[in-house]
């Protein structure tokens, strides 16, 4: 089993008709992805059409999740719109929400936290890359993929990887896959200070998915998120798990592109970070390019394969 | 985004947080009209820059202190002429200072005795906190580390705002009682909503003080706001003072390119945030200094990629440049031809290390190849990361 999405979830794209979610919409289309509906308020009764795809267009997720049964959307909507995509989602109680929007206002992510408190739909992001789960095909084709991730990068098999960043997680999938190490699901959690899934809820799933054998969790400076998952690890995961902190050289008080990528005091450090993932047992990665050998030392060690 | 002391405390009694009566000038000549505003007797004259330290700063002219007390309005008028147009340098600030372009005179307010007080975002709780201490005056990580029984902290449920037993909660602890608990109930109170209203991403009031008489007033003021949520807050956009800001990061802004000035050596041109930082930390691991932090977005188009080098280039200090492109979706042939169409653009004379991966890299490696270019490819990030530190040294 994967976490959160398998190759059969069916999928919702908020923002279809626009140009950033038309386009990662063929291209999850032509991964072989489930998706089944797009809503965009006005455009009722309109198709996305796709080479022989023909997605249906609804005016809202509580239409396109009745007639589509899908569980899960994936949201395009900019930024001052996309918080209240987020709610809709809660509302037609959608199973999870994937957010890819970058730019959203700290107090609208605030509010919908805690309008979300108690609800059973699961936010990730947003500002985030989204998730994979390979497929057996070529390439990994025939996957769920929801998001902006490539998706010719990965391969099917056993690793969960979580990361707050898009380009860093490609870079550690690519490694494993270029050592024929495949995944079982790659989530991206965004790089913003309010989120709905974090490092730690993803470490859980991953802990109890009997399929994956070992975990890369990949992290920067910025918040104790990190630091929380590494404890927990140390306590309850018994798996090989590799870690990553980015920001080792980033400057105190300076936003790192990241709206939540930024140093506020000793405990937030990348250095700080690092020494809690030791001391709790995580093979930390040197380099970023040391991502999938630290995993394989953290395997070896525990004696896990991982393919 | 930042701002003055002097525009938050602007905003401040616009929300009715009781500050110490203060006007500004910007030039030699405004000095007195500006004093002319304040009653006779005790002034604080100040030096308005983002950074902090300012009290302790010293400018490059020697002069020191950044913040100062006069007994007269007299003695303000020559105090300010020390500060005005000369560069201060703090802590913060970096060697280099900023230019004070704008003198604070405020009344000097009797001091019965400091406080702290901020609001800012609880990562952990996703609510607004609020954190008051005793200590007023000192800088707030050593009280929260040396002594964090003297930090009090209150999360806000924002689906109910500031509740007054939270307020009532948070008087007790810092130990006031009569009108300064209710002057102080009222500060709290006014200043968590100006967070709320404006987007601010932190508001910290330290020293926060009580006088003889009872009042209570934020004698400092540092605020600064959410870059998501200026779009729906022009009146705050328009207190951006670009003198504060670096010229490269504001031409960079311009082109969606998130930059960051640092003082290394080694430019680097990266794609996603988290492999900059890390392209910037894979440097000094090979014992090379970044000389910046630069994301060119998912994207990186060849406009984007020219403004990128042109900016980097104009940094004195950088002597080799390592560009990392993970290009997952984008082709990257694409990015390789924008690599060499603005090379051969800008000209460029210094080492060049690109590390291209991701799709339709062979192609994208052999138009590098094929351009004719001194540049040196790199395999991975860490090969790429060697090649480029060891050009340089």
């Amino acid at each position: 089993m994967a976490i959160l999405i398998t190759p059969e979830t069916k999928i919702i794209v908020q923002g279809i008709t626009g140009d950033f979610g038309g386009r990662h919409a063929k291209l999850s289309l032509d991964y072989g992805t489930h998706v089944v509906a797009g809503v965009t308020p006005g455009k009722g009764g309109q198709f996305f059409e796709y080479g022989a795809h023909k997605v249906p267009i609804y005016n809202s997720v509580a239409d396109a999740a009745k007639a589509t049964g899908a569980t899960v959307s994936v949201i395009f909507v900019p930024p001052p719109f996309a918080a209240d995509a987020i709610l809709e989602c809660v509302d037609a109680g959608l199973e999870l929400a994937v957010a890819i929007t970058e730019g959203i206002p700290i107090k609208d992510m605030i509010r919908v936290k805690r309008a979300m408190a108690g609800a059973k739909t699961r936010l990730v992001g947003p500002n985030c890359p989204g998730i994979v789960t390979p497929g057996t095909g070529k390439d990994s084709f025939g996957g769920c993929r929801i998001g902006i991730a490539p998706g010719y990068i990965h391969k099917k098999g056993h690793v969960g990887v979580v990361s707050r960043s898009g380009t860093l997680t490609y870079e550690a999938v690519f490694q494993l896959t270029s050592k024929n190490i495949g995944q079982t699901t790659c989530v991206g959690i965004g790089g913003d200070p309010v989120n709905g899934t974090n490092h730690l809820d993803v470490i859980k799933l991953f802990n109890a998915d009997p399929e994956t054998h070992g975990i890369i969790l990949i992290g920067e400076i910025g918040g104790n998120a990190e630091v929380e998952a590494a404890r927990w690890i140390k306590a309850n995961c018994k798996k090989p798990v590799a870690g990553f902190i980015a920001g080792a050289t980033a400057p105190a008080g300076r936003r790192m592109g990241h709206a939540g990528a930024i140093v506020g005091g000793a405990e937030d450090t990348a250095a700080a970070k690092i020494a809690v993932f030791k001391e709790c047992g995580i093979e930390v990665a040197a380099t970023p390019s040391d991502m999938a050998d630290a995993l394989l030392r953290a395997a070896k060690a525990k004696g896990v394969t991982l393919t | 985004m930042n701002i003055h002391e002097y525009q938050a405390k602007a905003l401040f009694e616009k929300f009715g947080v009781a500050v110490p009566k203060g006007t500004t000038a910007t030039t030699p000549e405004a000095f007195v009209t500006a004093l002319a505003a304040l009653p006779e007797g005790p002034t604080m004259v100040k030096s308005q820059i983002h950074a902090g330290g300012r009290g302790k700063g010293t400018f490059t002219n020697g002069f020191k202190g950044g913040v100062k007390f006069c007994k007269t309005k007299a003695d303000a008028l020559v105090m300010a002429g020390n500060m005005l147009g000369q560069t201060l340098v703090t802590a913060q600030t970096g060697p280099a200072g900023r230019k004070v372009q704008t003198i604070y005179f405020t009344v000097a307010s009797d001091i019965k005795k400091e406080y702290y007080l901020a609001i800012l975002l609880d990562r952990a709780t996703s609510r607004p906190v609020i954190v008051a201490s005793t200590e007023g005056g000192m800088d707030i990580e050593t009280v929260a580390h040396d002594t964090p029984e003297k930090l009090f902290k209150v999360l806000v449920d924002p689906a109910y705002g500031l509740a007054d037993f939270q307020v009532r909660e948070l008087i007790s602890k810092l130990g006031l009682a009569g009108a300064e608990a209710k002057n102080a109930a009222k500060l709290i109170r006014n200043l968590y909503t100006m967070f709320w209203e404006t987007d601010a991403a932190m508001v910290e009031v330290n020293p926060l003080i009580t006088t003889p008489t009872g009042e209570v007033l934020a004698l400092d003021a540092k605020v600064s706001f959410d870059s998501n949520a200026l779009y729906r807050h022009p009146a705050i956009v328009a207190l951006r003072d670009l003198n504060e800001e670096d010229p490269k990061e504001i031409e960079a802004s311009k082109y969606s390119l998130s930059y960051i000035a640092l003082d290394g050596n080694i430019a680097c041109l990266v794609n996603g945030a988290g492999l900059a930082m890390s392209t910037m930390d894979i440097i000094q691991h090979y014992g090379g200094t970044p000389a910046n932090f630069l994301d060119v977005g998912g994207g990186a188009s060849k406009d984007q990629v020219i403004a990128a080098f042109k900016i980097i280039l104009g940094d004195p200090n950088v002597k080799g440049i390592l560009v990392n492109i993970f290009g997952g979706i984008m082709d990257c042939n694409v990015i390789a031809t924008g690599i060499v169409e603005a090379v051969k653009e800008v000209g460029l004379k210094l080492p060049l290390v690109v590390r291209l991966e991701g799709n339709n890299v062979v192609a994208g490696k052999a138009t590098l190849a094929a351009s004719g270019l001194a540049l040196v490819s790199g395999d991975t990030m860490a090969d790429a990361a060697q090649k480029i530190v060891k050009l340089v040294a």
